[in-house]
């Protein structure tokens, strides 16, 4: 007789009232895995889905072959971005409790993932992100009073109040139209490469997508496509995780990792350390370059951490322990790009005081404008007809009828 | 008798069925350590183990896909879609494949699963959170489609969904899960504590799919609502002073014919309300099922209160929400007409 089959179902190492354990994380050291030409074999570099390209060492120090891709003017500035993005998150959160907003998305310890990759891009350059990458908009110096009016819908949201806060859409620069809908925006990154190649253009795009996300079909359906038509286009899983309450396990499954998803796909597929902004840009350059010079798609998955709650509708003390985060192997992007700083003797702990203070400023008097202009549930909002404009180009009779119902 | 949230009646549901059933299993994203977002699940996977409630990956095909391999391998499983705006990937499975298996495999295999999913709006969830998807499904044929108002119906319509042979949507308002809601957002807000429909019985039993329930008795109109819809009919007839019956249709598909057209051909006079949007919504169904029922009866033209016919805004959510305001308005103009 044959043993009765028992249904498998990952579980994380640890739930609340457990001891963080992430010893089975394999992590490699800085510096260790090299950096292949761009037009490398894919086949030749599988093994590099399975390590992690990291530049910062724990003396923070910038070691190995992916070392070198930025200057300190531009790492300085990098500081500043995620420094930025931080201070707009927490000056958010509170806004959005105090029922300025109904709700916001938060990057605490994913801030390098997304500043550090926008610096790779070029004007014309697309990316299709979720909500998780507004870094993509801060790093490009989108006015932060903008992005505040959309997170409170007032009479100035770009978007009239249509969208979900934190949903932006930037077409001037490089940010498609974000959609609540998770992994759509993946083949839809692939289509917008195609474009590019049918043309004849020389622009690029980027795919974002998360770690639980990837379960859906949509992001296979990028893959495939990206692969078969050799689309310019750069591929981006950020694993920070959690998807929500669920652990990553539930969607990478096995004991293989995201970025080994590309194997089968036949592309470039590399692991880089997503709180390491130097190992971020150093990657996000290399791929790129493939892209551009029409050498095809290539899959990156970044090693991060949701440090935070997954929105302002979320606890994560529910589902993991309130310490998890504290010991995260891969520490925190603003603090470990300081400390190389300030190894490197361009930087110190007063100016990175002084840093965070003008930042918070900054936030603040952006805040205050755009709270000029209303807040959510304030009478300056956007209007009854703004709710049915936009609908078609041409707003149909059917349409018009039930506008003039409501008396606009 | 216990009083009950609809979250607390649904999670109930699901837990007498999967007592009294073990091929009951559920999942769903996030649906098992944590109980799901909206907390539906709690408790269900450190009572039955993780083979019967578990967290899926997040893919809606995947949920729906493996819930018709499971049914047709003797279980019944009744899977969440975290909000029923993130049901379209999962829409080829459940139009193509679950609603047909029985006809196209002549009950060969069979297709007994509940999918439940939170509609409709009123949370200031935006587009991606807010829709009310149901005539998407009840334009399907094998599917039947459930939408509860209350904690009583929730439970006993689950338990009965989950026992049904055939795939059923359950499409559970969730503006509804904490409280009733008439629509009145600026008024504060009261719990199911106090309302006679958050009484609900302990252990089993079922509310027939099928079957309309008369919330209000009246002579002057007949209002064909359900879900959110139902409370704001209700208020809208306490706001108006009209005498309207309202009607809580609660099941859509099997719709309960003999419910509405007795009470339009005693009224004489029909509105039909609901939150999605007005062009070839279930309304639409409604209507055309009225004029050839009751046409002989009516005397006034049938009025429909909708959603526009735009994606559901986020700001501009109470300019949106059909409230009492204009189901009053409805019903004010047909008792005029
Ligand atoms: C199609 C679809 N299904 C479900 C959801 C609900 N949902 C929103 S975010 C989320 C978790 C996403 O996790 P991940 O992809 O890891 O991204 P992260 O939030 O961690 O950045 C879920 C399930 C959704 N928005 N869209
Ligand atoms: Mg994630």
């Amino acid at each position: 007789m044959p043993k009765p089959l028992s249904l498998h179902v990952p579980e994380p190492e640890v739930r609340p009232g457990g001891v963080p354990d992430f010893s089975g994380v394999h992590i490699s050291p800085a510096g260790e895995v090299g950096r292949p030409p761009v037009d490398v074999d894919p086949r030749e570099i599988r093994d590099m889905a399975f390590s992690i390209i990291r530049v910062l060492n724990r003396e923070g120090e910038a070691v190995g072959p992916w070392a070198g891709s930025l200057s300190d003017d531009q790492l300085t500035e990098g500081l500043r971005h995620m420094m930025l993005l931080r201070a707009l998150d927490a000056r958010m959160i509170i806004a959005q409790r105090q029922g300025k907003t109904s709700f916001y998305i938060q990057h605490l310890g994913e801030e390098a993932v997304s500043t550090a990759f926008r610096k790779v891009l070029n004007k014309g350059d697309m990316n299709f992100a979720t909500y998780r990458q507004a870094g993509l908009l801060i790093a490009d110096d989108y006015p932060l009073e903008t992005m505040i009016n959309q997170i409170y819908a007032n009479s100035e949201d770009p978007l009239k109040g249509r969208q979900l806060p934190t949903l932006y859409s930037v077409r001037e620069q490089g940010f498609f139209t974000l959609s609540g809908n998770l992994a759509t925006q993946f083949p839809q990154a692939v289509g917008w490469a195609m474009a590019s190649a049918i043309k004849g253009e020389t622009n690029i795009a980027a795919g974002w997508i998360g770690d639980g996300s990837t379960a859906e079909s949509d992001f296979h359906a990028g893959l495939v496509f990206a692969s078969t038509f050799k689309a310019p286009v750069v591929l981006n899983v950020v694993n920070n995780q959690w998807a929500i309450s669920t652990f990553q396990g539930i969607a990478r499954g096995g004991v293989g990792t995201f970025a080994a998803r590309g194997l089968g796909y036949g592309m470039p597929s590399l692991r880089v350390d997503g709180n390491d902004y130097l190992a971020v840009h150093a990657v996000g350059l290399w791929a790129a370059e493939r892209a551009r010079r029409n050498l095809g798609p290539t899959l990156i998955e970044y090693v991060t951490y949701r440090a935070g709650a997954h929105s302002t509708s979320d606890d994560p003390s529910a589902y993991r322990p309130k310490e998890e985060s504290a010991a995260w192997p891969l520490g925190d992007p603003v603090i470990r790009l300081k400390a190389h700083l300030i190894v490197k003797g361009v930087w110190s702990e007063d100016r990175h005081a002084q840093l965070e203070a003008e930042m918070l400023d900054t936030v603040v008097t952006a805040q205050k404008a755009a709270e000029s202009h209303g807040t959510l549930h304030s009478d300056n909002r956007p209007s009854v007809r703004d709710m049915f404009e936009g609908v078609y180009a041409e707003m149909p009779p059917h349409l018009r009828r039930q506008r003039q119902e409501t008396g606009v | 008798m216990a009083r009950m949230t609809m979250i607390q009646a649904i999670r109930d549901g699901m837990d007498v069925a999967m007592g009294r059933d073990n091929s009951v299993v559920v999942y769903g994203e996030d649906v098992g350590y944590f109980g799901g977002v909206f907390r539906a699940t709690q408790g269900l996977q450190e009572k039955y183990g993780k083979s019967r409630c578990f967290d899926a990956p997040i893919s809606e095909s995947g949920i729906v896909g493996t819930a018709i391999g499971m049914a047709a391998n003797g279980m019944r499983p009744c899977v969440e879609i975290q909000f029923a705006d993130y049901m379209y990937p999962a829409y080829d499975q459940i139009t193509q494949e679950a609603a047909r298996i029985r006809y196209r495999s002549n009950a060969d295999f069979t297709c007994p699963i509940v999918i439940r999913m939170p509609t409709g709006g009123g949370i200031f969830g935006g587009q991606t959170h807010s829709q009310s998807p149901e005539a998407l499904f009840t334009h399907v044929a094998g599917l039947k489609v459930v939408v509860p108002s209350n904690p009583y119906d929730a439970k006993g319509l689950l338990i009965a969904a989950i026992e049904d042979p055939d795939p059923v949507i359950f499409l559970e308002p969730k503006r509804l899960y904490n409280g009733p809601f008439d629509g009145h957002y600026e008024r504060p807000v009261t719990g199911w504590g106090k309302h006679p429909d958050g009484e609900v019985p302990e252990g089993h039993f079922t509310v027939p799919l099928g079957q309309a329930k008369i919330k209000r008795e009246g002579r002057d109109v007949t209002v064909l609502a359900y879900g959110t819809m139902v409370h704001v009919a209700l208020a809208a007839a306490e706001d108006t002073g009209i005498d309207a019956e309202v009607i809580d249709l609660r099941t859509l598909l099997p719709y309960d014919l003999d419910a509405i057209t007795a009470s339009v051909k005693k009224t004489g006079r029909c509105v039909i309300v609901h939150e999605a949007t007005l062009t070839s919504g279930f309304g639409a169904e409604l209507a055309a099922l009225v004029a050839e029922h009751c046409f002989y009866s009516l005397e006034a033209p049938i009025r429909r209160v909708a959603g526009w016919d735009t994606p559901y805004p986020h700001a501009q959510e109470w300019d949106y929400f059909p409230g009492p305001a204009r189901v009053g308005a409805a019903l004010t103009q047909t008792m005029e007409a």
